[in-house]
């Protein structure tokens, strides 16, 4: 074959580059035209809110706790003073000022031993005792009347220390009341399946402003002249029977999801029915279901705010509480609603993540 | 070796289970008994004692009180029953439009999840994040809070071209004064969605018998625009707006919807609308991936692969937990009562106060959640049943 | 799954669970004083917040004339004005609070009607105050007579008598008002001040405190001319205790007609000690043991004067023109100084 020439084909070009900045600009913000719009606008828009809200939050918001700064950058700019002037009365609501060092201690050992009992490590035996312990301890600060603590009505709790009591108490006595109703609602006693059905159904199907009502105004009239006990633990009672409702299908979502071999196999082995709960149904489905309770104590913690309806004062009513009283300062209500958003929104938002990272850890161990 | 004869399971003896199950059963059952009785008799006891007025006959008795805002006509001297009523399509109204809007906002928001656009993305997720961590009762406050301070008073209200008005006093704009033509209109309307739906019909059987594709979305509204103009040119072409314009205390002419009314459903919306993106987010990710590629390979486009293969699936998955997004919208409505709209909480709050009967006012708010939730409940089973997959 | 083995356990534990919500029988109502007595404290309903009849201070020390009327009883009662526990309740609250025995007398700005009397098995000791519900419109709005309020939004509370007094007037002079009802009356007032209401309305004493206390500027709010209706307003007892009804009603009576002759909270010990007026010596129970009759010791009177002084005297400090209410005395006058407080003799 005379003549044939040795033609390289040309060398292919590098392939295009998919790691590092650029790229992923290109691909996730530029890919086409109609994405470039979109992210031009978009920054656009988000710079325009960004400089409006920082100049109003910032640059031309006032620190000072003054009512006639904050009057004269009205407007224009945030008053944080307010936050300042009011910050023990948003924080520990009417709970009286020289003793406020009491509800902190308090509600910082509680958040401590709710942050522990979060922790694998420290699943153990001990916890229980440790809770109660700490409870204890809680109720002795917060109530005083012992220990040489002067006397404080729960009448005049208020503020964090209060949602952060109401949340935790009523998921630490929804928790074990849930267990019971979710087992119950898959017992083959037709009675119990029924009682359970009712319970959880009834709650599921009513808002918890009326089960509030309900403890507030109508509970009083069930018992004798004087024997009804007080408000703030009607109202506790109100919210872990209804919290029980939501987190006993959530621990039911978790038994149902225990393979049937495994009740089989410990029936074979002549394990009794409370046996074989304890030993290998709960184990396995309360592991699987802590997502899910994270999450009911999420939602338990956001719906505190609705005991404000019944005149406790928690965060939201504190919140009320320190600004409806003083004419300077009530036109300013929106920072002190910012500033709880935010309280609320760090609680929440770092108990979903740690929801999901145990997710995550749930799902390893299934992979396995 | 003697073989044991395996216990009998029906044997009454405490030994066997049957017994001793029943024996629990009927434990339990006696005990919640005797508690109800317990509570009941007390509470009568306290009622007789001190001559204090019980039973559901006040709701026959005239109210006497206005209220706010009204779907139906009410007067102050109407009975309780009917102050009732206007409270529960208060309570609808606003759960309604508020399911609507939620689950726009929410499919909107759970499809951005899955942009091609970063920045889309992460908007999607904050604002799902901040939405959903902070109390609904707590948001419902600052929309009021933005509403009633921050809206001008209603003589300098805002003006959108004359049209709509934005005040302390709430949103209003125009509507078609009532003639005889608006109806035609709205029938021709109505024959026109009638007609599209058939028209859906016949491309479809069309499709799938010849193979041709024939436009399901613009050709249907087409049709329904048609009717709409043709019932509307039949009745005479009606022009007339009623057009609110201020004046005194309130806007004359229009109509309008409350600052209260707008910061309960935009709380409401804005709160559930950042669950419900949470669903389709989950359902979309459900979907296997195999899907999208094979959808790719049969030459569907991105936004087709998405409304024809992925979303139909995803459905199945999202249906129930947003059904319960549904309830949870409906129930939280009842914390309207802190903003001062006059739902049935309000209402039921007010009689309460008025006549004194604590427990048959709580226990109507009950009812109607109660009823709500399980017809809620039982439509949405009903069209879960309808998507979920047909096996043949 | 299948929980088929035996449900003993759950059973039982479920059977503990409800045991738990039953406790003893229903026992009687004891006698009202006994356990007042027995407990060394009054309890008493108050107002969570109005300021000049029940306000509690940033250290939690409450005053008012609402709740002057809990510590003379108290002192009556317990010899001592400071045993009172203050329960703060809303408008809500307050029947059930004293229908359910929560307090031993309700003492909170609660107006006397023939409903509240004879359906809510409460009984009225007497009037405190003699009101009427008026409104309070910015003065911007050039509004001067409640005539003028027509198809206004109009703030009020949820619970009170005025939402109907509200509809009433409104009805009869054709006024077509747009009530806007809150359960609060923080978020009642927060309302009207933002703007969202051309009106608030309560009663007229309650508009003075609004205006003195929460308004910014006092001065650019005012208070319409009308009273729309007669809001008498006076502590209640639970039916049923005739002993204590009695006990409460005199308590009142005693500070008007201490007033009326002249025992004052600075001469009662020395007017106890040398007085020769037969009605003095009867009052501070130098003469007859009118204490006696009513359950209580001789001295109830002159202690109740000693704590907070006469009717007069906790007007005048709580409510009077000297403070930033300044309310006139009015109707609330004596009756031989034209107005209505009238107390049948302590003999």
């Amino acid at each position: 074959m005379a003549g044939s020439v040795f033609l390289p084909i040309p060398a292919r070009p590098a392939p295009v580059k998919t790691e590092g900045v650029l790229p992923w600009m290109r691909a996730n913000l530029f890919g086409n035209w109609v994405n470039s719009l979109v992210t031009a606008l978009i920054a656009v828009a988000i710079g325009y809110a960004a400089s409006a809200f920082l100049s109003w939050g910032l640059v031309n918001a006032v620190f000072a706790p003054s009512a006639d700064q904050c009057q004269a950058a009205r407007g224009s700019g945030a008053c944080w003073g307010v936050i300042v002037e009011k910050f023990r009365i948003i924080i520990f609501g009417r709970y009286p000022y020289a003793e406020q060092w009491r509800p902190e201690i308090g509600t910082i050992l509680l958040l401590g031993l709710l942050i522990m009992s979060c922790i694998r490590r420290f699943w153990k035996p001990w916890l229980v005792p440790a809770w109660i312990v700490v409870l204890f301890a809680f109720f002795s600060l917060m109530g005083g009347g012992r220990l040489g603590l002067s006397d404080v009505g729960s009448d005049q709790w208020g503020g964090l220390p209060l949602t952060i009591m109401l949340a935790t108490l009523s998921i630490v006595f929804a928790y074990p009341l849930a267990i019971l109703v979710a087992l119950g609602r898959m017992s083959t006693l037709p009675a119990i399946r029924s009682l359970c059905i009712i319970y959880v159904e009834l709650i599921r199907g009513v808002p918890l402003i009326s089960v509030l009502f309900m403890a507030s105004f109508m509970f009083p009239l069930f018992l004798p002249v004087g024997k009804s006990p007080d408000v703030l633990l009607r109202v506790l009672v109100g919210i872990t029977l209804f919290s029980a409702a939501y987190l006993a299908e959530v621990v039911r979502g978790g038994l149902q999801a225990i393979p049937k071999g495994q009740v089989e196999s410990s029936q074979s082995l002549g394990l009794t029915y409370w046996q074989t709960q304890r030993k290998i149904v709960l184990p396995q489905a309360l592991a699987m279901v802590v997502p899910g309770i994270v999450n009911s104590f999420i939602a338990i913690f956001k719906d505190t705010s609705l005991v404000t309806i019944v005149s406790l004062y928690e965060l939201t009513g504190a919140m009320g509480l320190a600004l409806n009283s003083e004419a300077d300062w009530r036109p300013f209500k929106i920072e002190g609603y910012l500033f709880i958003t935010l309280i609320y929104f760090v609680f929440c938002f770092s108990m979903s993540r740690y929801s999901l990272w145990i997710e995550h850890q749930v799902g390893r161990s299934k992979t396995r | 070796m003697t073989e044991r004869a395996p216990p009998r399971k029906r044997a009454w003896t405490w030994r066997s289970q049957a017994l001793r199950g029943l024996v629990y059963q009927l434990v339990a059952v006696s005990l919640i008994a005797l508690a109800v009785w317990y509570l009941a008799q007390s509470t009568l006891a306290n009622m007789a004692a001190r001559g204090i007025q019980s039973g559901f006959g006040f709701l026959l008795q005239p109210a006497g009180f206005d209220i706010g805002e009204s779907l139906i006509p009410y007067d102050a001297l109407d009975p309780y029953w009917k102050a009732y009523a206007v409270g529960v399509l208060n309570t609808l109204r606003v759960a309604v439009v508020g399911i609507i809007f939620a689950t726009l906002l929410g499919t909107i928001l759970g499809v951005g999840r899955f942009s091609a656009n970063a920045i889309v993305r992460g908007l999607c997720y904050a604002y799902v994040e901040v939405f959903r961590n902070v109390p609904v009762l707590l948001q419902l406050l600052m929309w009021y809070l933005l509403f009633a301070d921050i809206l001008p008073p209603i003589t300098e209200a805002v003006s959108v071209g004359g049209l709509f008005f934005l005040s302390k006093n709430g949103l209003s704009f125009p509507v078609p004064v009532w003639v005889p033509g608006v109806g035609m209109a709205l029938l021709g309307t109505l024959a026109g969605v009638v007609a599209a739906w058939f028209y859906r019909r016949w491309a479809i059987a069309k499709f799938e018998a010849t193979g041709q594709i024939r436009s399901l979305f613009w050709v249907p509204i087409a049709i329904v625009v048609a009717g709409e103009l043709l019932g509307w040119i039949a009745g005479g072409a009606p022009t007339a707006w009623d057009i609110p314009k201020p004046g005194g205390f309130v806007m004359q002419g229009g109509a309008s919807a409350t600052p209260e009314f707008l910061a309960v459903l935009l709380g409401l919306v804005l709160y559930t609308s950042a669950f419900i993106a949470e669903v389709v987010r989950a359902g979309i990710a459900s979907v296997a991936h195999g899907q999208v590629e094979a959808a790719g390979s049969l030459g569907l486009s991105k936004p087709q692969s998405m409304r024809l293969v992925i979303l139909p699936q995803a459905l199945r998955v999202i249906i129930p937990p947003v059904t319960s997004q549904y309830l949870n919208l409906t129930k939280n409505s009842s914390l309207a009562v802190a903003v001062g709209y006059p739902d049935v909480v309000s209402i039921a709050n007010t009689s309460l106060n008025q006549t004194g009967r604590a427990v048959e006012c709580i226990a109507l708010i009950m009812a109607v959640y109660l009823t709500t939730s399980l017809a809620t409940s039982a439509f949405m089973n009903w069209y879960n049943r309808h998507a979920a997959i047909k096996e043949r | 799954m299948h929980m088929k083995i035996n449900n003993t356990k759950l059973a039982l534990a479920i059977v503990a669970a409800t045991s738990a919500l039953v406790v003893a029988g229903p026992a009687q109502a004891g006698k009202t004083l006994d356990a007042i007595k027995a407990r060394g404290e009054l309890v008493c309903g108050v107002n969570t917040g109005l300021a000049g009849f029940s306000a509690a201070d940033s250290q939690g020390k409450w005053s008012g004339l609402d709740v002057d009327v809990c510590r003379a009883i108290a002192a009556a009662v317990l010899s001592d004005g400071n045993k009172v526990k203050f329960v703060p309740l809303t408008a809500q609250q307050r029947f059930t609070a004293l229908q359910s025995g929560e307090i031993d007398i309700l003492s909170r700005n609660t107006t006397w009607t023939l409903t509240r009397d004879a359906s809510l098995g409460l009984s009225f000791v007497g009037i405190t105050y003699y009101d009427g519900q008026g409104f309070m419109v910015p003065v911007k709005t050039k509004v001067k007579s409640a005539k003028q309020l027509k198809n206004a939004t109009v703030c009020v509370q949820a619970g009170t008598t005025t939402e109907k007094n509200l509809t009433d007037y409104s009805r009869t002079n054709n006024l077509n008002v747009k009530p806007i009802v809150f359960e609060k009356q923080e978020a009642a007032t927060g309302a009207y001040f933002s703007g969202r209401c051309v009106a608030y309305t309560t009663d007229a004493s309650g508009l003075a405190s609004t205006r003195n206390k929460d308004a910014k500027d006092p001065k650019e709010h005012v208070i319409l001319p009308e009273l729309i209706s007669k809001e008498p307003l006076g502590p209640v007892v639970r039916r049923g205790d005739d002993e204590w009804f009695a006990i409460a009603k005199w308590v009142i009576y005693g500070l008007v007609e201490s007033e009326e002759y002249g025992i004052t909270q600075d001469n009662v010990d020395k007017l106890k000690a040398d007085s020769k007026d037969p009605v003095v010596m009867r009052i501070l129970g130098t003469s007859e043991d009118t204490g006696k009759l009513l359950g209580l010791d001789k001295d109830w009177m002159a202690r109740a004067v000693k704590t907070v002084g006469n009717y007069g005297e906790i007007f005048e400090r709580n409510v009077g023109p000297k403070t930033s209410l300044a309310l006139p005395r009015g109707i609330n006058a004596q009756w031989n100084k034209g107005g209505l407080m009238y107390a049948p003799p302590v003999r």
